[in-house]
């Protein structure tokens, strides 16, 4: 299909890269990806925590929430594109009032810090969520970029990420020559993530609620990272969503991983009985994944494909790549090296005039490019 | 790139989207990115499902459709060979046979025996039992952007009963007569999709499933969109509503109109959408009354 659509989007060259949660899962994962491309000459992180993944050429700098020193490193590194990877969008992570502080308030600032006269900044990628829709009786079988969500938000996260948003669209509007990216991506499987459905998931018993077979729809966690290369090194100013291809009823995919459900959720009062009897059996289901299991979400993909952006994994190939996973998890649990982040180690590999990198980079990454479908840092 | 469709409120990004008409080469790529049919999956990404679908089919529908109702299919060279089609038909009965049975007839009659799309009430995706049920048979949220899907970019057969609620809620005495269309919302449906609209008569249903009476009370205790009371229901339990009388199914099928000969931006004429939706209306009313009158018995035919 790919050879009958042209590649709309143009392509960038020689960008300065400042990631912001360098060490969310994302953030890291996408400084990886983004150090062999050859048109990005420097890579900034910078994060509240130490990065979590190896990393060779990108330069991490700790640094709490305020606008003002995110400034300071954004100005001194000349840094033209700015990537969000932040984004809490799983309740489970971390605590309501962490998530809405990294969110709301952590976008505010990271936004603060890239306006202003003379910001060198052209380029604002967002990592979104398909929560800004929600997931709703009235809502369409498939949500385009166009469309308002159903109904105000009702849980926390939801309303995070509609405001989080709403502060970076605003922000689009008044920095003219900014061009900024939103993409909003599905519900993530894979093989490393861990997200609410992927626990969810890996129960011997998958929950449902009785009387309701939502249809939901995944993408898989590598094509999240080449979505976010993808908008990283070429022109895409809008708001895309990012989903594989297929919505699945939730009786399918545990039909594909093996499983059996468990319907044991009751139509009425689930939220009480998912608080209740549910958190006391050890196992805890969002507001927003519960509002998913009832009515699940559609979204209309072809916007970002139009671009020129090819998925390596349809919804029901990132659920098959997700039971291989779980097949394998006794296995292999506990055999990758943990990585621990050592400043003065790090700075010794980068700066210190003994230390010679084995190659030089243009020679190490003149094949790879953005079309390349292996998977990064496993 | 989405739909045109102003019957959604525009989001904030609205003039990102491109507006305006499409061309025919943005709706041929557009149709290209829609995703591929996994040839391993038994279920579509509207949630239908070949395999409840097809038990069902061959059990309870083929039972009504070939011995107890019946049915008899006129004008089925009137539904397109391809292409997306919005048929319109009339509404009666408590938990209507009637779209089961118009897709039926389009499985068993037409040359290509093309799948139906058939819009139910938001409601049904919101009660346990019918949400899980009524996609894998090929109901659908009536919801605009489905429809427009549906037949613009996916060119399916879908079929809409504009009557909505007012039609199946009616009593028995008001039998045959096509209540308010609407606002005209099909017809826009069918302009923006610029696809065929094909009405559609069926004669029958309104003695299958009668509906003597209405209890708000028990409408209240069930949380039902309506609490009808037949021969059967609520008498029988849930089965009841089942337990239809064995009335002679007539199905005709209209000569379809053309939306796409209307001028541009037809549904931008709202004067226009109501004469094509009065129009529909008068010429089903009138085929019923031709069809009820020539009946000789309501349960013989």
């Amino acid at each position: 299909m790919s050879g009958r659509i042209e590649v709309v989007a143009e392509r960038l060259q020689r960008r300065r890269v400042l990631i912001a949660g360098l060490a969310s899962y994302w953030g890291g994962r996408l400084a990886q990806a983004l150090e062999s491309f050859p048109e990005v000459e420097a890579i900034v992180g910078v994060d509240t925590r130490d990065p979590t993944r190896e990393l060779e050429r990108t330069e991490f700098v700790k640094v709490s929430n305020q606008h003002g020193l995110i400034q300071r490193i954004v100005r001194a590194a000349r840094i033209d594109t700015v990537i969000d990877a932040r984004l809490v969008v799983d309740a489970f992570t971390t605590t309501r009032r962490r998530a809405h502080e990294s969110n709301v308030i952590g976008t505010m600032n990271l936004l603060a810090a890239c306006a202003g006269e003379g910001s060198p900044v052209r380029k604002f990628v967002f990592k979104s969520s398909g929560h800004v829709y929600g997931s709703a009786q009235t809502d369409p079988a498939f949500f385009t970029e166009s469309m308002r969500r159903s109904g105000p938000a009702t849980n926390p996260i939801e309303r995070d990420v509609v405001e989080a948003e709403a502060s970076v669209i605003d922000f689009a509007a008044k920095q003219k020559v900014v061009d900024v990216t939103v993409l909003r991506c599905a519900n993530v499987l894979g093989p490393d993530v861990d997200t609410s459905f992927t626990r969810m998931l890996a129960l011997p018993l998958v929950p449902m609620i009785v009387g309701f077979d939502p249809r939901l729809q995944f993408v898989h966690e590598d094509d999240v990272v080449h979505a976010l290369e993808h908008a990283a090194v070429h022109r895409l100013p809008g708001t895309f969503n990012v989903a594989a291809d297929g919505v699945l009823a939730l009786s399918e995919i545990i039909g594909l991983l093996g499983k059996r459900a468990a319907p044991a959720l009751p139509p009425w009062g689930t939220g009480l009985f998912a608080a209740g009897p549910l958190r006391v059996a050890g196992i805890r289901i969002p507001a927003e994944t519960l509002s998913l299991l009832r009515f699940g979400r559609g979204m209309d993909n072809r916007r970002y494909k139009a671009t020129g952006f090819d998925y390596g994994y349809t919804t029901r190939e990132a659920v098959l790549a997700f039971s291989e996973h779980l097949r394998l998890q006794p296995i292999l649990r506990g055999v990758e090296s943990a990585y621990t982040y050592e400043g003065e180690v790090e700075r010794f590999l980068r700066h210190s005039p003994l230390a010679r990198p084995p190659e030089t980079p243009e020679q190490g990454s003149a094949g790879t490019s953005a079309t390349e479908r292996e998977p990064f840092g496993i | 790139m989405a739909p045109r469709n102003t019957s959604l409120a525009p989001g904030r990004n609205a003039e990102e989207v491109e507006g305006g008409a499409l061309t025919a080469t943005d709706r041929d790529r557009m149709r290209a990115l829609l995703p591929a049919i996994e040839a391993d999956r038994r279920i579509d990404d509207w949630g239908r499902s070949e395999r409840v679908e097809g038990v069902f089919d061959a059990t309870v529908v083929e039972f009504f459709y070939r011995y107890w109702f019946r049915c008899e299919v006129e004008g089925i060279e009137n539904v397109p060979a391809d292409g997306g089609a919005l048929l319109v038909s009339n509404h009666a009965g408590a938990l209507p046979p009637d779209a089961v049975m118009i897709g039926k007839a389009i499985r068993d009659q037409h040359p290509r025996a093309r799948p139906l799309y058939m819009t139910v009430e938001h409601f049904f995706k919101g009660y346990p039992g019918f949400s899980a049920l009524l996609p894998k048979i090929g109901c659908v949220p009536a919801h605009p952007a489905n429809v427009h899907r549906l037949l613009y970019d996916e060119g399916q057969l879908v079929l809409v009963f504009p009557e909505g609620r007012k039609g199946t809620e009616k009593l028995v005495k008001d039998r045959y007569r096509v209540q308010r269309f609407g606002r005209g919302g099909f017809v826009e449906a069918a302009m923006r999709a610029e696809a065929q609209l094909v009405p559609v008569c069926v004669v029958g249903a309104e003695e299958a499933a009668p509906v003597f009476a209405r209890s708000k009370l028990l409408q209240k205790a069930t949380g039902l969109i309506y609490f009808p009371l037949t021969p059967t229901f609520p008498w029988l339990g849930p089965a009841g509503m089942l337990g239809y009388l064995p009335a002679k199914f007539r199905i005709r099928f209209l000569e379809p109109i053309d939306t796409t000969r209307m001028g541009a931006e037809p549904a931008e004429d709202k004067a226009l959408v109501q004469s094509v939706a009065q129009e529909v209306r008068a010429r089903i009313q009138e085929n019923l009354h031709e069809m009820v009158s020539r009946r000789r018995s309501v349960w013989l035919g």
